[in-house]
């Protein structure tokens, strides 16, 4: 992996050297994360993210180790013991705050790190591995939260847990005998709570295993960049140390500012007032809302309200809730195609004219998505889900593979250098002007 | 392959949805919804300003002598039918009691206990460690003295509805007999008997009594006049405080913390600034080993 003008470890102190025969650990921090790390040297911040995001999994575990602690899954009392952590724990209203604030903010950072994605084409060729495998962390983190979201055991953490279960009912034949078996029950209660606990503690490592393997996956071809031209030279890099942990630490700092303008003076601001009534199963809320970062796929959800019958007759092919529960996985799980449906061989958006108009209407189709998924199940709402619902699907099967055919993309610099310099020594006249396919 | 499959699973779950919003739109024009009674004349709270409101909330301290008098008006008033389970007599002191004054306050209440000779169950006096007795003994209890309601907890009420404390303000000085308007727009209508009329609870209706009735039912003894506009807003702080006793210290943390992250930042861009400066120029690139041999 790497580029052949990657800086060679040289370990100087006697101790160092003992190390590195024995265990070369500081070599492959130095290689992974040091000067020996070659990196495009025209990132801009959206590459922030990424490192952001691993600061985020650290904070959750940090923090969730030690809620852990003092926190008791019993369906009787998790209620009381996230109460007596906020009221009677030593710094437990910022350990609590700092966690539930810190999935917000997980949330926030893989959203745009995903976006990110999304724009400069960085999933891609040669980089189709780091994708998938950002998907599936995604995935467990959806799983996490949501499992996370049960344990206080309040009003929204019960009716949250019978919602998602129940979708699984969905499904023809297996699907009651599944919440059943999922639940451990035929509502949550403490067995479900006692699982969901136990995977809620697990996950989090399982995730920190997959983004080891996502870096992994990275480092062999290196970071992508914003012009989405490859890396040529050895003038088109930067060693990752001291350049990008300087701008990393920058990033830091921005990101933790805001992150704690919520943990301090508005903890409770992404959350539903709900959850501070104690659970109750026999007292229904009068809207079951999810956590923000799930309103838009709670939103594709709802949209689906009306069965696929045979034409003209009143048979079911499949009824309504199904097609709603399919769409709404299939709205994430079609990201892990994305390298196949859009061809273009050019990554970035910067030079995809008909490209960025569409990527910029699904960042609004998003965000449409999300605020009808946070209101009622009521009109006008629905309706309008519905449309960006279509457009959403539209947008990644249908818009993007043609998109991807006919767009004639403006012509791109002949390398990173030239990018940020304005020229290039090396430059190779007519190189690059049209995109190699 | 990928790209024929899934155009067409992109085709059907857009005419799906587009579909159901044919279908949406047609019931919307054919049966609009009606409006219900609670949807017109539910009416959201009244404004309330409080030392802990805001992002300077209490950060200089709390009022204390406003929460004494809260205190006093959930003692006096709401603890006959409301319990406050999350809160610890001990925990008093923190809004300006003293230890003597604490134990003198448990005292007054009599708390669930066991005999020491016979072992039965019993009540015996409070002392500063237990936490605020429950009014009902269960929630049958509860329901049978309260038209089948039961009084919520109050401890985390003021977090637990949206508006907080201008919600549970409006809510017990809110009480009122049913608007004419409203009988016109909606003939059926009607407050059940054991109910009360309440344009701020979400239905309208609900079973609790207007608790605080006339000025003066409680007995302030700072000499603050208590009219029912100012018992409300006394328990209304009180019950803020029994939701976050933390949050005077947490907003003061939190000044702390970003000061402290803002130095630390500028500090950071600067580093950063510095390192990238000769990036915009050719780079004096160190020569690496293996370039040299080439
Ligand atoms: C006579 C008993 C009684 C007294 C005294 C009383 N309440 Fe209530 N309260 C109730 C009942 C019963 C309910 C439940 C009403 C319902 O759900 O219909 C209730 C509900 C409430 C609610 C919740 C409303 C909601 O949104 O669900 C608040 C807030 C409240 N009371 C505050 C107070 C305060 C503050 C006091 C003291 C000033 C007080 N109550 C005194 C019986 C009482
Ligand atoms: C991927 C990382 C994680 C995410 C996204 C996440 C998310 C969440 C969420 C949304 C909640 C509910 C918060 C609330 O309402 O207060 C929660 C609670 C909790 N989490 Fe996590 N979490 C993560 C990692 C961890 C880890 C590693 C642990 C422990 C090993 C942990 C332990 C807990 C505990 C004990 C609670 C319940 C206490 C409480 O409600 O405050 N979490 N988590």
């Amino acid at each position: 992996m790497s580029f052949p003008w990657a800086r060679h470890y040289e370990p100087k102190a006697p101790f160092m050297r003992w190390m590195d025969e024995k265990l070369p650990l500081p070599r492959l921090i130095f290689n992974a994360v040091g000067a020996g790390y070659p990196v495009p040297r025209n990132l801009n911040y959206w590459w922030n993210f990424g490192v952001l995001a691993g600061f985020c999994l650290g904070l959750q575990i940090v923090t969730g180790v030690i809620l852990a602690m003092h926190y008791a899954p019993n369906a009787t009392v998790a209620f009381d013991s996230t109460e007596h952590i906020m009221r009677d724990v030593n710094w437990g209203w910022l350990l609590r705050y700092a966690h539930s604030n810190g999935a917000s903010a997980f949330f926030v950072v893989l959203y745009i790190h995903i976006f990110r994605g999304f724009f400069y084409g960085s999933y891609k060729p040669p980089r189709e591995m780091v994708w998938l495998l950002g998907v599936t962390i995604f995935l467990l983190a959806m799983a996490t939260a949501f499992m996370g979201y049960v344990l206080p055991w309040g009003q929204m953490s019960f009716w949250g847990a019978k919602v998602i279960t129940g979708l699984f009912s969905a499904i023809p034949f297996v699907g009651e005998p599944l919440q059943i078996w999922l639940l451990g029950g035929y509502a949550p209660d403490n067995a479900a709570l006692n699982r969901f606990f136990s995977l809620h503690f697990l996950l989090p490592f399982v995730i920190a295993g997959f983004v080891i393997l996502h870096i992994w996956a990275l480092h062999i071809p290196g970071s992508s960049n914003p012009t989405g031209v490859e890396v040529k030279d050895e003038s088109d890099t930067v060693p990752f140390h001291p350049y990008y942990t300087a701008k990393d630490g920058f990033g830091l700092g921005v990101f933790l500012i805001v992150y704690c303008l919520f943990v301090f003076f508005l903890p409770n601001y992404l959350g539903h007032a709900d959850n501070y009534i104690p659970a109750n199963p026999i007292a229904t809320p009068a809207e079951i809302v999810p956590e923000w970062y799930f309103w838009p796929y709670y939103a594709i959800l709802r949209s689906f309200t009306v069965a696929l019958h045979v034409p003209f007759t009143n048979v079911t092919i499949i009824d309504a809730k199904l097609l709603g529960v399919t769409a709404m996985f299939s709205s994430i799980l079609l990201w892990f195609f994305l390298p196949w449906l859009d061809r273009s061989p050019v990554r970035s958006g910067h030079y995809r004219p008909v490209f960025r108009k569409y990527f910029w209407l699904l960042v609004i189709d998003l965000l449409v998505l999300g605020y009808c998924g946070g209101k009622p199940a009521e009109e006008p709402f629905v309706m309008i889900a519905q449309i960006a619902s279509a457009y959403y699907f539209l947008h990644f099967l249908v818009i993007l593979p043609l998109v991807s055919a006919f767009e004639r993309p403006e012509p791109l610099p002949f390398s990173i250098t030239e990018a940020v310099l304005g020229s290039d020594k090396k430059a190779v006249l007519g190189e690059n002007t049209s995109p190699a396919t | 392959m990928v790209r024929i499959i899934g155009f067409f699973v992109g085709l059907f779950f857009a005419v799906m949805a587009l579909w159901a919003f044919g279908t949406g739109l047609y019931n919307q024009i054919t049966s609009p919804p009606e409006k219900t009674a609670a949807s017109v004349f539910h009416r959201q709270p009244r404004e309330l300003r409080l030392s802990s409101d805001g992002w300077l909330g209490d950060w200089r301290g709390q009022d204390n002598e406003q929460l004494q008098r809260g205190f006093q008006v959930y003692k006096e008033v709401c603890s006959a039918c409301h319990s406050l389970n999350h809160v610890a007599f001990r925990d008093l002191t923190e809004i300006g009691y003293s230890q003597a004054e604490v134990k003198a306050i448990a005292a007054g209440f009599m708390v669930p206990g066991v005999d020491p000779t016979t072992g039965e169950a019993n009540l015996r006096p409070g002392t500063p460690t237990d936490y605020f007795p429950k009014p009902f003994a269960n929630d049958i209890a509860a329901r049978a003295a309260n038209h089948n309601a039961i009084p919520p907890d109050l401890s985390l009420i003021t977090k637990a509805r949206d508006g907080g404390a201008a919600y549970v303000y409006s809510l017990i000085t809110g009480f009122q007999p049913i608007p004419p308007e409203l009988k016109k727009q909606f003939p059926d209508f009607d407050t059940p008997p054991g109910l009360y009329f309440n344009p701020y609870f979400a239905n309208l209706n609900l079973a609790m009594p207007p608790p605080l009735r006339s000025n003066g039912q409680v007995e302030y003894k700072d000499g603050t006049n208590p009219t029912v506009d100012q018992m409300a807003k006394d328990v209304a702080a009180f019950l803020v405080w029994t939701a976050e006793p933390s949050l005077g210290k947490r907003h003061q943390t939190g000044f702390v913390v970003l000061g402290f992250l803002l130095f630390a930042t500028v500090l950071a861009y600067l580093a950063k600034k510095q390192v990238w400066a000769e990036n915009k120029q050719e780079f004096a690139v160190e020569e690496s080993p293996r370039r040299k041999a080439a």
